[in-house]
C-alpha cells in the first residue's frame, strides 16, 4: 500500500516548550489510524500540523510523496471535524454541509443532491432546513461529519470528534463512523485519549506520550505486545511489576522464577513486567506460582475484579467466578501471558495513573 | 412594631422611586413644555405654538450646524466602527499579557474628563497643522476627534463577541476551502454583526451629544448643534434653544431606546434557539 501522508522527524515548539519531539509517521491510503494519548501528549497537535493549522518547528510532512509545508489549509485535500464541530452559527444544516461545496462552484442542482445524499447517509434525513444551534450535540457532530465528507476529501481528520457525547451514542456513532470509512475507502486519521475507541476503531495505533510516539501497530500488536509500562499501563487493565531477565525465557519477579517466551535481553537485566488482570488465573491455595489471600472484590458486571495480596504485590485479577474477600487463593500465569519489556527511560510513575 | 416600619416601607418605596424620577426628568420636561409656549417668557404660559420650531429651522446657522452634527455623526460611525472592529479582532489575536495592557488603554479614554480628550486633541493638532505650516481647526478636526472617542465604544461593545466565538470556527471554514477572506466575511463577521451594531450605535449617539470635545477641536466657524446652543446662550436665552434642545433630546432618547430594545430583542432570540443573530 502507497503512503499517503508522511511525518518525518517533525517537532513543535510553543516558546520553549516541545510538544512534539521528532516525531515520523506514515498514513497509508485507506488505512484508520488512531493517534491515542493523555491529554497534552501532542496528538492533536499533530493533527493540526497534518491539517496545516500549526506549522512544525522541523521536520516535514509529505501528502503523496509532495512536501506540504507551503500548502495553506484551504489548498490541502483533506477536511477536518473539529472538537466541538465548529458548525457555523448563521447557516442551518444544508448551508453549512454546502459551504465547501460552493466555494468549489459546484453546479446548484448538484449540491442539493449531494447535501440530501450526505444528510442521508448520516441519519439526517429532512434536517435541511434546521438551525445548527437547535440541533442536539449528536446531531450537531453528524452534520459536521457530514459538512466534511461531502468535500469527498482523500484524507479525513477527526479531533476527538465523539468526546462530548455520552456512552450510549458514543459507541453508536464509533460503529457507525467505521462503517462509513469502509464503505467510502477514505483515509482516516482519528485523535483520541479513549483507548477502548482507539481498539474499536482503528486499523493501526500510534500510542503517543510527551511529544513522542511510543508504539505503532494493530491494536492487537499493542494490546497484546506493548512495548513499554506506559503502552500497557494506558492500553487496558495491567499489573506493571519490575522484574529482572535472568536468561533468555527466565525471567525472575515477585520473588518466582518464571518461564516466559522472551529472549534478547542481556543477563540479569532489569525489565519491566507486564501480566493483564484477565491473563492470570486463580487456582486453590498451595497450587499456584505465588499465593496469597483475596482483599477485595468489586464486581464489574462481566467479572470480577480481584485484588490479591500476594509476595508483596496487590495483584489486579479478573474472572468471572468470585473469590470471596479473605480466602487463601494462588495465582498462576501462563508462560505466553507475561510481557517482558525493556525498562522505560521515564519513570512510570509520572506518566501512570 | 416592624409591622408598622414595614408598612411604611411599602408606602415610601413607590414614592422614593417617583421622587428620584421627578428630580431627573423635571428640568426636562419643563424645557420640552416651554419649547412650546407662544411667548418669549420662561415663566408664563400664553398657548401652544411650534413659532420656535420655525425660528429654528430658518436660522441658517442652526441649519448648518445640523448638518454638521449629521454627517458628523455618519462619518464618525463609520470610521470608528470599521477601525474599532479591527482593533477588536487585532487584540484579541494577541498574547494575554499585551492584551490585557492593550485593553485597559483603550479603555482610559472613556473614563477621561471629556475636557482633557478636547483641550489635549485640540493641542496635538494645532503642533501637527504648525508643523505642516498650513491647516486649521474645523469641521475636517471635530470629524478626527469624534473618530477618536468613538473607537473605545466600538471595541468595548465587539470584544465580548469575539470572545464568544468558536476558536475553530476560522479554521473550520479554512479547511473547507475558504480563503481567509471568504472565511473572514461569511463565516466570522455574520458573528460579531451584533456587537458591531451596538457599537455603531453607541458612536452615533456619543457624537450627536457631545459638546466639549466638539467645542475644543473647531474653529468658531463650524458649529455642531450642541455649540449653536451654547453660543446662543451667551447672547440670551431665546426659547428656540428650548425647541433644539428638545430635538436633541429626542433623538438621544430614541437611539437609547433603539439599543435597548436591540439587547432585550437579541436576549429572547437566545433563549429561544441558542442563536443570537
Amino acid at each position: 500500500m502507497p503512503r499517503l501522508i508522511e511525518l518525518k522527524g517533525v517537532s513543535k515548539l510553543f516558546g520553549k516548550q516541545t510538544v512534539l519531539n521528532h516525531v515520523d509517521l506514515y498514513i497509508r491510503q485507506n488505512e484508520f489510524v488512531t493517534l491515542l494519548g493523555p491529554s497534552g501528549c501532542g496528538k492533536t497537535t499533530t493533527l493540526r500540523i497534518i491539517g496545516g493549522f500549526e506549522q512544525p518547528s522541523s521536520g516535514d510532512v509529505f501528502f503523496n510523496e509532495k512536501s506540504m509545508l507551503n500548502t495553506p489549509p484551504h489548498k490541502r485535500k483533506l477536511n477536518t471535524v473539529f472538537q466541538k464541530y465548529a458548525l457555523f452559527p448563521n447557516m442551518n444544516v444544508a448551508e453549512n454541509i454546502a459551504f465547501g461545496l460552493k466555494i468549489k462552484k459546484v453546479p446548484k442542482a448538484e449540491i442539493k443532491e449531494k447535501v440530501i445524499a450526505m444528510l442521508k447517509l448520516v441519519n439526517l434525513e429532512g434536517f435541511e432546513n434546521r438551525r445548527v444551534t437547535a440541533l442536539s450535540g449528536g446531531q450537531q457532530q453528524r452534520v459536521a461529519i457530514a459538512r466534511a465528507l461531502v468535500n469527498e476529501p482523500e484524507v479525513l481528520l477527526l479531533d476527538e470528534p465523539l468526546g462530548a457525547l455520552d456512552l450510549k451514542l458514543r459507541k453508536e456513532m464509533q460503529v457507525e463512523l467505521k462503517k462509513m470509512q469502509q464503505k467510502l475507502g477514505i483515509t482516516f486519521i482519528y485523535v483520541t485519549h479513549d483507548q477502548e475507541e482507539a481498539l474499536t476503531m482503528s486499523d493501526t495505533i500510534a500510542v503517543m506520550n510527551e511529544g513522542e510516539i511510543l508504539q505503532i501497530g494493530t491494536p492487537e500488536d499493542i494490546y497484546n505486545e506493548p512495548k513499554n509500562a506506559f503502552v500497557a499501563a494506558f492500553i487496558g487493565e495491567s499489573n506493571i511489576l519490575s522484574g529482572k531477565m535472568l536468561q533468555d525465557f527466565h525471567v525472575e519477579f515477585a520473588g518466582v522464577n518464571f518461564t516466559c517466551i522472551d529472549k534478547g535481553f542481556a543477563k540479569n537485566e532489569h525489565v519491566d513486567i507486564v501480566v493483564r488482570p484477565e491473563d492470570i488465573r486463580i487456582t486453590t491455595p498451595d497450587a499456584g506460582m505465588v499465593n496469597g489471600v483475596v482483599s477485595n472484590v468489586i464486581f464489574k458486571g462481566v467479572h470480577y475484579e480481584m485484588r490479591v495480596d500476594a509476595a508483596g504485590i496487590s495483584w489486579k485479577v479478573h474472572s468471572t467466578v468470585q473469590s470471596p474477600t479473605g480466602s487463601s487463593v494462588g495465582l498462576v500465569i501462563a508462560p505466553e501471558l507475561i510481557h517482558v519489556m525493556k525498562k522505560s527511560v521515564s519513570s512510570i510513575e509520572d506518566n501512570v495513573s | 412594631m416592624t409591622r408598622f416600619f414595614s408598612k411604611i416601607i411599602v408606602v415610601l418605596k413607590p414614592f422614593y422611586l417617583g421622587l428620584m424620577l421627578f428630580f431627573m426628568y423635571a428640568p426636562i420636561a419643563v424645557l420640552i413644555i416651554f419649547s412650546f409656549n407662544d411667548s418669549r417668557s420662561r415663566g408664563t404660559w400664553e398657548g401652544f405654538s411650534f413659532r420656535w420650531y420655525e425660528q429654528l429651522f430658518n436660522d441658517p446657522h442652526t441649519q448648518s450646524a445640523l448638518r454638521n452634527t449629521i454627517l458628523l455623526a455618519i462619518f464618525s460611525t463609520i470610521f470608528a466602527t470599521l477601525i474599532g472592529t479591527l482593533a477588536a479582532i487585532g487584540i484579541d489575536r494577541m498574547k494575554k499579557r499585551s492584551r490585557t495592557v492593550v485593553m485597559l488603554i483603550s479603555r482610559v479614554p472613556v473614563m477621561m474628563p471629556d475636557v482633557i480628550t478636547g483641550i489635549s486633541l485640540m493641542m496635538l493638532f494645532q503642533f501637527v497643522f504648525r508643523m505642516l505650516g498650513f491647516g486649521g481647526l474645523g469641521f475636517g478636526t471635530m470629524l478626527l476627534a469624534h473618530i477618536v472617542f468613538n473607537v473605545p465604544y466600538v471595541i468595548l461593545s465587539v470584544t465580548p463577541k469575539i470572545r464568544q466565538l468558536d476558536p475553530n470556527l476560522y479554521e473550520a471554514a479554512l479547511d473547507l476551502g475558504s480563503n481567509p477572506a471568504r472565511a473572514f466575511f461569511q463565516v466570522i463577521l455574520p458573528e460579531l454583526w451584533p456587537g458591531v451594531i451596538t457599537g455603531a450605535m453607541l458612536a452615533f449617539t456619543m457624537s450627536v451629544d457631545d459638546f466639549m470635545v466638539s467645542f475644543f477641536t473647531t474653529s468658531p466657524g463650524v458649529q455642531n448643534l450642541s455649540i449653536r446652543i451654547f453660543s446662543m446662550t451667551r447672547r440670551g436665552v431665546d426659547p428656540s434653544i428650548n425647541a433644539l434642545s428638545t430635538i436633541i433630546f429626542v433623538v438621544v432618547m430614541i437611539m437609547l431606546i433603539l439599543i435597548n430594545l436591540r439587547d432585550k430583542h437579541l436576549i429572547t432570540k437566545r433563549g429561544e434557539d441558542g442563536n443570537e443573530n
